[in-house]
């Protein structure tokens, strides 16, 4: 029983912490509970909205069986394809290898669905000029937007837009708030 | 505001701003005071303590000896009568104390509305008869304010005083600046979830996107004669410098790589382009023909010297630099390659000149909110145009 209502619940918290929300490891430490807390957030969620119908309908069909996803599979958070943010080093517009599955699953989704778009916004930390710090964060998304079409994704599903330093994730001004403002989000037109 | 004069006073024309004589009962709105708070945050200027003194209304009732013993050099006077209608007269004139002969004199006619523009109308003329420099005390600004979630692009006189917001957003916007005639701005804006070039007459607020391709679209910068602009794109991949026409045809690449190039500006002949790019391999100023060839490089000193902005007589360059990990407004003299840093303070940004070039607008960062200044070109004299709890950036000098 437990292991039915697993996905859903994972997918209601992940679609609950919104599009560029939280990791994987985040989702687990929240799922922690047993079925009755599983059925209680499958309940509530049935009003959240549409992507909870879907999958409230399909769920029990497929996942426990051969453990492949039901929902929107950008939204399965066991894929790579539920990872939306790409962290860079200090001065750095090198996509670290450590993305290399992320992008693979984002293009093999791209490649598969070629009425998918995807928008790639950089961002920079907030020391220097705003409009140098457009460009790192276009270099940044540039980055990323080259991976996508060595992998085959084409042109016209990809765009490279840059944030700069106006939209940081973290406010604050200390080097680990910098470390997360240097990164590339990965957003799908229709989400 | 907030007036801070750092070093020697050496050479500075001591001048006495009378307060202007008017009848009993009738408010003054502060003239004077608001025309010497001009004169001071030029630099240029030292004003004489006037308490105590009597105040005369016309040279023939002026005891030049007192004035000349409190260390003027000059002085103003003046009157206002009110007029039938709301309106009002005011006559002032221009003393040069150790002479004792009149420099100056005028007379307006003036609605309520016009006492500021009236006390920077005052600053100019003693400015410029006292120097023999144009004043530009009655030019304006722009600058973003960001107010909880909202950002509003605002037009200010250049005192910072009598702000107008043009445009209000939830979304970010960035890198105002002022057409060469005044009447419009060219600003970026994120309201569409990515850098858009938008511009907006300031006559009727009407406004439409300039540049909108695909990417980003940002670093807008208009040419002298206002008949077309340099904008940064990334359409064709990494962020560069292309000229576009003011009604936003005839769209030319003008630098090419895959490098940075940003913040271009137009040299006051048209001619050149100035611009940062890091093609060296760290942030540095070049400059490029505005009919294409190949970028020079400009400054060779330090990692970090970006936002290049020019002086409207082509001969300096103010732009920010990055020494030990604080940015400060520095001066680079084109001819020489002298530079001076202007400022102390640590996060400065987006600086600009004043129009008659004497002082250099910028954005820093005071408390952990961004706040204006001015600064004259000896860096001796800087001045906080911000009020205080407003959080200012992005700021942008105009005619």
């Amino acid at each position: 029983m437990n292991k039915i209502f697993w996905p859903v619940l994972l997918a209601l918290t992940l679609s609950a912490c919104g599009t560029t929300g939280g990791t994987q490891a985040t989702v687990e430490d929240r799922t922690g509970g047993n079925a009755a807390s599983a059925g209680q957030a499958a309940g509530a969620g049935k009003t959240a909205g549409t992507e909870t119908t879907a999958l409230g309908g399909a769920g029990v069909a497929g996942s426990a069986l051969d453990g492949s996803y039901a929902g929107d599979p950008r939204k399965n958070p066991a894929s790579p394809l539920s990872t939306r943010s790409i962290f860079f080093d200090f001065d750095s517009f090198v996509v670290k290898a450590e993305y290399r599955p992320v992008l693979e699953a984002h293009a093999g989704y791209l490649l598969s669905k070629r009425d998918a778009r995807v928008i790639l916004q950089g961002n920079a930390d907030e020391r220097g000029s705003r409009e140098y710090n457009l460009a790192l964060g276009q270099k940044r998304a540039e980055a990323v937007r080259k991976a996508l079409a060595v992998l085959g994704v084409g042109e016209a599903q990809l765009e490279a837009v840059s944030f700069g330093e106006e939209k940081p994730r973290n406010e604050a001004s200390t080097e680990e708030a910098y470390a997360e403002n240097r990164r590339t989000d990965v957003v799908y037109a229709d989400e | 505001m907030e007036i801070q004069v750092i070093g020697g006073a050496a050479n500075k024309i001591a001048v006495a701003m009378v307060p202007f004589k008017a009848a009993p009962g009738q408010p003054v709105p502060a003239l004077t005071q608001i025309a010497g708070d001009d004169l001071n945050r030029s630099g240029q200027f030292k004003l004489v303590d006037v308490g105590g003194m009597p105040q005369p209304a016309e040279s023939a009732q002026i005891n030049y000896g007192a004035w000349r013993s409190k260390g003027a050099d000059a002085m103003v006077v003046g009157q206002v009568a009110a007029l039938p209608g709301g309106r009002f007269e005011i006559r002032f004139r221009l003393l040069d104390v150790v002479k004792q002969t009149q420099l100056a004199g005028y007379s307006y006619t003036i609605s309520a509305a016009q006492w500021r523009a009236t006390a920077h109308q005052i600053a100019n003329i003693v400015y410029e008869r006292l120097t023999g420099i144009p004043g530009a005390f009655g030019s304006r600004i722009a600058y973003v304010q960001k107010q909880g979630k909202s950002f509003e692009l605002r037009v200010a006189d250049a005192d910072g005083q009598n702000p107008r917001t043009v445009v209000r957003s939830v979304e970010p916007l960035i890198s105002p600046m002022f057409s060469p005639d005044g009447t419009r701005l060219v600003y970026v804006s994120f309201e569409d979830k990515k850098p858009i070039v938008y511009v907006q007459s300031l006559q009727d607020g009407a406004r439409r996107k300039l540049a909108a391709f695909k990417g980003s679209n940002s670093a807008p910068a208009w040419s002298p004669d206002g008949r077309r602009l340099a904008v940064v794109l990334t359409r064709d991949e990494a962020s560069q410098i292309y000229l576009i026409n003011a009604d936003g045809s005839g769209l030319v690449r003008l630098t090419r790589g895959g490098n940075i190039d940003t913040e271009p500006v137009f040299s006051p002949d048209g001619q050149t382009v100035y611009f940062t790019s890091d093609r060296g391999g760290s942030a540095q100023i070049y400059r490029v023909a505005a009919s294409g060839g190949e970028p020079k490089r400009v400054t060779f000193n330090g990692s970090y010297n970006v936002s290049p902005a020019i002086s409207p007589d082509g001969r300096h360059l103010a732009y920010i630099s990055r020494e030990g990990g604080r940015f400060s407004v520095v001066l680079h003299e084109l001819a020489s390659g002298q530079t001076r840093v202007l400022t102390d303070t640590a996060r400065d940004e987006s600086p600009s000149f004043a129009p008659n070039g004497q002082a250099v607008l910028y954005a820093t960062v005071e408390g952990g909110r961004g706040i204006l200044g001015t600064v004259s070109l000896d860096g001796k004299t800087r001045a906080r145009l911000s009020e205080p709890g407003v959080d200012a950036r992005e700021p942008a000098w105009g005619p």
